[in-house]
């Protein structure tokens, strides 16, 4: 049950997923990141099919990189959104992409800006948006409580309330959330939103439970 | 639920006296989710050709990218904007181009004819072009559209009385529909100009 939501401030923009890695009934782990940094001043925040997500992200990244190479211009947020748009829209009709993304940038003239860009390429500039089973109860929830031009802290309230919403509501809802955000400063991870540690490093080094063959079981 | 009525749309061209206007509802959905309510269907080629496009809304982005290519490349070689009946053959084709793969739009054309009368004629997702003398409908709530307009309706307009009757026709007919609706956007175009108006209706 991926969850994904974006919202525009006073001069930053913040994008939020869950950070389940999910197949079947299993949860594999719950530190996946799927909020990739495109360049200094933009973030793709993407969820869907796991395999697409990884491949078409980081295809993303790979041109928006080139095109500054190339350019000695990095692209504005729009270019990259329509650039992004043009890939799924040129892939839908011969091997759809099966991915739903939250595109946020900071442009100088511009200010932050955040698009909603679906899995069939559905292109929409927004203030703030949200995709998957928690946009059903986060849409409403942001329509009442946000407002333009928001403070950083009242916006990570906001989140933590839809948050929130979605851990007490979802019927599978993810346990961990991380935040990144982008503004003039650039884009970089903002907070993570823990309930569930994934478990670090290889099973504890102690002794291990006496296996009954071990035993003398002479009768 | 059907392709066409994945994300909900609803548009109206009129014909009025040297005059016509264009309108379109202004909601986004996926389903019966509502994402936005600034989503622009109607585009401008030139000063005096519009095309409302209803059905996907990634169609829609596309074939306004396609249409907006070709006619900037038409004024290149001639030098010159193209026709209303032109333009309209030009959609068709690019329509029927994909007739086993189509797009899932269905554009309305709208323009003044260099003798300032007004051209309207819609076509649906392969291209069969309709010419209407009075007006034209598309999208999810075209039932209830083509009732209010024929209602609604009467020839020789002008601006300002047609932007009345397109506008109530509008509202009226997605009221009725669910998934279209949430504002609207009137383009009234004479010879010499064009008046842009938003609609506010029932939210919801």
């Amino acid at each position: 049950m991926e969850c994904i939501f974006g919202l525009v401030g006073d001069g930053f923009a913040l994008v939020v997923t869950d950070t389940s890695q999910v197949q079947s009934i299993v949860v594999q782990k719950t530190n996946e990141d799927k909020i990739m940094i495109l360049d200094s001043h933009k973030l793709l925040g993407v969820t869907g099919e796991s395999g697409d997500r990884v491949q078409f992200s980081e295809y993303i990244q790979k041109n928006i990189l080139l095109y500054q190479y190339r350019n000695g211009i990095p692209l504005s947020t729009s270019a990259a959104a329509n650039f992004t748009r043009g890939e799924l829209a040129t892939a839908l009709r011969k091997n759809p992409y099966e991915v739903n993304m939250m595109i946020a940038g900071w442009d100088k003239d511009q200010g932050p800006s955040l698009y909603y860009l679906d899995y069939i390429s559905t292109l929409h500039k927004v203030e703030k948006g949200g995709m998957g089973y928690g946009a059903y109860f986060l849409l409403s929830l942001m329509d009442r409580y946000y407002e333009k031009n928001m403070s950083l802290e009242k916006a990570l309230e906001l989140v933590d309330m839809c948050i929130e919403e979605v851990r007490s509501r979802l019927v599978v809802s993810p346990p961990n959330f991380i935040i990144k955000i982008v503004d003039k400063d650039g884009a970089r991870e903002l907070a993570w939103r823990r309930t569930v540690e994934d478990k670090q490093g290889p099973p504890s080094a102690a002794a291990p439970i006496a296996s009954p063959m071990a035993e003398d079981v002479s009768v | 639920m059907s392709i066409t009525s994945y994300n909900g749309s609803a548009l109206i061209a009129m014909v009025g006296k040297d005059c016509f206007a264009i309108a379109s509802d202004r909601r986004l959905g996926v389903n019966f989710q509502t994402i936005a309510c600034d989503f622009q269907r109607i585009f401008k080629i030139h000063d005096h050709l519009y095309i409302g496009l209803s059905g996907l809304a990634t169609d829609v982005q596309t074939m306004h990218q396609r249409l907006n290519f070709r006619h900037k490349l038409y004024q290149l070689r001639e030098e010159r904007n193209m026709r209303p009946e032109t333009f309209a053959s030009l959609v068709s084709a690019m329509l029927y181009e994909k007739r086993f793969g189509p797009y899932f739009c269905e554009p309305i054309i709208a323009g003044l004819n260099d003798d300032g009368t007004p051209f309207i004629c819609t076509t649906d997702l392969i291209g069969a072009k309709q010419l209407a003398k009075d007006f034209v409908v598309s999208g999810t709530a075209s039932e209830s559209l083509y009732g209010a307009c024929e209602s609604m309706y009467k020839p020789d307009l002008g601006p300002d009385e047609l932007f009345e009757v397109i506008s109530q026709a509008l509202l009226a007919s997605v009221d009725r529909d669910c998934i279209s609706g949430w504002g609207g956007i009137v383009h009234v175009v004479t010879p010499n100009q064009v008046i842009t108006k938003t609609l506010k209706g029932r939210m919801d």
